[in-house]
């Protein structure tokens, strides 16, 4: 069964129409990258499948379950994960308790009042930390990372609720080029090996084009185009969109595998 | 009841209403540019009624007139305004990035100076002052007799808000205020000098003030009281119009003039009650007031309680204080057991308000509401159903947490500032129903004759006794914190959106523990009762909240021990100063003040500082 099904949204701000009639197919293992200048309704549209937003019109589907009215948390545990465009950890918490936070929500224990919350499910949480790389950090402090580190924390976190669809707005945004590449072949590895979905807005062409599997160019808050990252790049009404940034939709050179 | 004498009321609700929007439009403007709510302001109209109640009658002297009459008005309205420029230079200033709590506490710190002071140079006597010349003969309405200063007063809010908006609208500083209103970093980043705006706001929002209380004096004399009497409903009229809102101020003046004026009839104590019930109602429904708009996200930071490593002495010293609380008795007089067992209950309650401010980030100013209902609960089931001490103290408790879960289903939909005003209220409206509802709780003299059972009394047992509760308390609380809970109420704290995308719901573990802590302020409040044999509505007034809120700051709020040390040191600090001096309110607003300015982590926090940067 399709994983994330999105059917017809349209969400306007006043008479601003920020998305029209907007739908795509995503299938698990998938990466699909949403694209488009800005204030083209990227957002929103992530909003509206993450469940901050809800549409005037359409529906979202995950795994056939109408999922448009439920709130985020009701998604988190119908298996969504999601990182944000500035990465929103725990500040106070290690690195580990971040997890461990996001493990203890994930059993239902979070309203629990004896046992510290300190001992629950660390060595799990050292797993996740292990997956994307941050095990030997887990101890310091989450205000004492850099930030390509904080936006993986906030990878492994958004992987503790083992999620089918993980959605990430902006996942390179702020870091330097050598991490973004990284971070998109880490999450590449996992989506492939835990077969989730994973659907993702972004504004560097190098990691569309790198890493995504389809790409979906939304302009004015309507789908213009929609298809492999080659016909995406040949396409003629993309590239008008993209006037005057033509070099954006150039293949990328050297560092991110294509 | 007839046609004129409902006219009559409106008048009445009219021209209250103008005082009160003259007022809380300072409150509003100022807010909207410096984000700050200034508890300050009723002192400013404090200040403004002292001031003109003591120059309006010398310059009549010089010249009897309207003219002069007026001029010493306005004069007074500068003088307050010139006051309010030395408050934003001296301290204002130097806070607008602290979190919201340290502001408000610092503004209450300027409240406590401004009270000693204004008893100083004005003396300790109310000040009446003269009626205005030319205005003294009533004038018929409907056949009834009505004041004509008042209808002066009705005149004054519009013409108020006339050229307030005309400054807003038409000059260069009004473009810049309404702009600082909407975005103040843009403003930033335009190269404004933010220094001359935000003190020409202030002198703006303080000149109203002054204004208000300046127009006061051929009503009521000038007195002390006036401050927080004054602020309590300039916060209510700026919160319900929105804060920031000047027409949201002027509409909110007249609903509650109106209310107070008619709410009069139908409930003849509980004017406050009514207004009170407004806010929280208004709230409840859009929580941004009318004109209101939310808060942008990523404004001030919430402070709070980090993880942090476990001190390997932690265990050591927690039974090191334990045994010199034990042995308390064998080396202590009785004076010295009466002041531990008043410092125990008050870190007791200090505790309970830091699973709300350090653990969840919910700052709320009302905590004495709590503390108050567990101590009324306790004395009032004490002296109408007679239960003995065992049974009374429960009952406290329970009282103190049902309010908590009935008010905690309000507050948790608020955010912010707007959340902080909504528990400032609602333990104004319980102060209310304490203080007004004589026949139940004895109205301002409180219940008398709350003692222990016949094994508690004495000054050791029932200092035992405390200790036992309190350390009981105190562990169970420390568990719930370092507990997934405790977490889950830090996570919501440090970032909602995260919270939330884990599945966290947020609301539902605020309301908990705003309800647990109730219930643990709820003991303290009950223990007090019994500690001191009586109650009375001073428990539940807002410096009693501030008081907790202090023992929280000097302590520190990022420390998990800070309120009890916290609560130490200032109920030693009181006992040892008070009786010394006559300027006690003085001397705790600077310290408040010296603690948010320049050590803003507290003693706990300051020490451990040390501590962490020679390791």
């Amino acid at each position: 069964m399709t994983l994330l099904s999105v059917q017809g949204l349209s969400k306007s701000f006043g008479g601003v129409a920020a998305a029209r009639d907007v739908s795509f197919l995503l299938e698990r293992g998938e990466l699909l990258a949403i694209i488009g200048p800005n204030g083209a309704g990227k957002s929103t549209v992530f909003n509206m499948v993450g469940g901050q937003l809800r549409p005037d019109h359409g529906a979202v589907l995950l795994d056939g379950q109408n999922i448009t009215a439920a709130s985020p948390q009701k998604r988190f545990r119908l298996g969504v994960g999601r990182t944000f465009q500035v990465a929103q950890t725990f500040l106070s918490m290690s690195v580990v308790e971040n997890v461990q936070m996001a493990l203890v929500s994930c059993n239902g224990e979070s309203s629990a009042l004896w046992a510290p919350a300190r001992t629950r499910h660390r060595e799990e949480a050292l797993a996740l930390l292990e997956q994307v790389g941050m095990a030997d950090v887990a101890d310091r402090p989450c205000s004492a990372l850099a930030y390509g580190d904080v936006k993986r924390v906030e990878l492994a976190i958004a992987l503790a609720g083992q999620p089918k669809l993980l959605l990430m707005d902006e996942p390179t945004a702020g870091m330097a080029a050598r991490e973004r590449a990284d971070l998109m072949d880490l999450t590449a590895r996992i989506a492939d090996a835990k077969s989730i979905g994973v659907l993702f807005t972004e504004h560097d062409m190098d990691v569309v084009f790198g890493h995504a599997e389809r790409v979906i160019v939304l302009v004015r808050g309507r789908i213009i185009a929609a298809g492999s990252p080659e016909e995406i790049r040949q396409n003629e009404e993309v590239r008008r969109a993209y006037l005057g940034d033509e070099h954006a939709l150039e293949k990328p050179k050297g560092l991110s595998p294509a | 009841m007839d046609l004129s004498f409902l006219a009559i009321q409106a008048l009445n609700g009219l021209s209250s209403a103008s005082s009160l929007f003259i007022t809380a439009c300072g409150l509003t403007l100022v807010f909207g540019v410096t984000r700050i709510v200034n508890f300050a302001h009723g002192s400013l109209y404090m200040i403004g009624a002292y001031t003109a109640a003591t120059l309006v009658p010398r310059l009549l002297e010089l010249h009897f007139g309207p003219v002069t009459f007026w001029a010493g008005i306005l004069a007074s309205a500068i003088i307050v305004g010139l006051i309010g420029v030395l408050i934003e230079v001296l301290l204002l200033r130097r806070i607008y990035g602290a979190p919201e709590l340290f502001q408000l506490l610092a503004t209450f710190g300027v409240v406590l100076v401004v009270q000693d002071l204004a008893i100083l140079v004005f003396g300790p006597e109310d000040i009446l002052g003269p009626r205005a010349p030319g205005l003294r003969a009533p004038v018929e309405i409907l056949g009834r007799r009505f004041p004509s200063y008042e209808l002066v007063l009705i005149a004054a809010g519009p013409i108020v808000l006339g050229l307030v908006w005309l400054l807003l609208r038409k000059t260069r500083f009004g473009v810049l205020v309404r702009a600082a209103t909407q975005d103040r970093e843009m403003i930033a980043a335009l190269g404004v000098n933010q220094a001359l705006l935000f003190t020409g706001t202030l002198f703006l929002g303080a000149f109203l003030a002054g204004l208000g209380g300046a127009l006061q004096i051929p009503r009521v004399s000038a007195h002390a009281g006036m401050d927080l009497s004054i602020i309590a409903e300039a916060f209510v009229v700026t919160v319900v119009g929105g804060m920031g809102s000047v027409p949201g101020a002027f509409l909110a003046a007249l609903i509650i003039g109106q209310l107070q004026a008619f709410g009069i009839l139908i409930f003849p104590k509980s004017t406050l009650v009514v207004v009170f019930l407004l806010m929280a109602v208004v709230l409840a429904i859009r929580p941004y007031g009318f004109f209101g708009r939310p808060e942008a996200v990523g404004g001030t930071h919430a402070v709070g309680i980090a993880s942090s490593k476990r001190s390997p002495y932690a265990g050591l010293i927690a039974l090191a204080v334990i045994g010199t609380g034990l042995s308390l008795p064998l080396i202590g007089d009785a004076y010295m057991l009466k002041v531990a067992t008043e410092i125990l209950i008050f870190a007791l309650f200090a505790f309970s308000l830091q699973l709300l401010i350090g653990v969840s980030g919910v700052v709320s100013f009302g905590h004495a509401a709590f503390f108050g209902l567990g101590a009324y609960g306790a004395a009032l089931s004490l002296k109408w159903f007679a239960l003995p001490m065992e049974a009374a103290l429960p009952a406290g408790l329970l009282l103190a947490a049902a309010g908590a879960l009935l008010i905690g289903g309000f507050v948790v939909r608020l955010s912010g500032i707007y959340l902080a005003m909504m528990t400032l209220a609602a333990a104004q409206i319980i102060y209310a129903v304490a203080f007004q509802w004589v026949d139940v709780t004895g109205g301002d003299n409180g219940i008398v004759g709350v003692w222990p059972s016949a094994w508690a009394s004495g000054q050791v047992p029932f200092y035992l006794f405390t200790l036992a509760l309190v350390t009981i308390a105190v562990l169970l609380l420390m568990r719930i914190i370092n507990a997934p809970f405790g977490y889950a109420l830090r996570a919501a704290r440090d970032s909602e959106a995260r919270a939330e995308a884990i599945g966290l719901t947020i609301r539902r573990h605020r309301w908990l523990a705003f309800t647990i802590s109730g219930a643990a302020a709820g003991l303290a409040g009950g223990l007090y009762a019994f500690s001191r044999g009586s109650v009375d509505p001073s428990l539940l007034g807002i410096p009693t909240s501030v008081d907790a809120l202090t023992m929280l700051l000097i302590g520190g709020i990022q420390t998990v021990t800070g309120p009890l040390v916290g609560a130490g040191f200032l109920h030693v600090l009181r006992d040892q100063i008070m009786p010394l001096t006559s300027l006690w309110r003085l001397l705790l607003g600077l310290i408040i003040i010296a603690i948010v300015l320049v050590f803003p982590r507290g003693l706990v926090g300051t020490v451990r500082g040390w501590g962490e940067e020679r390791s």
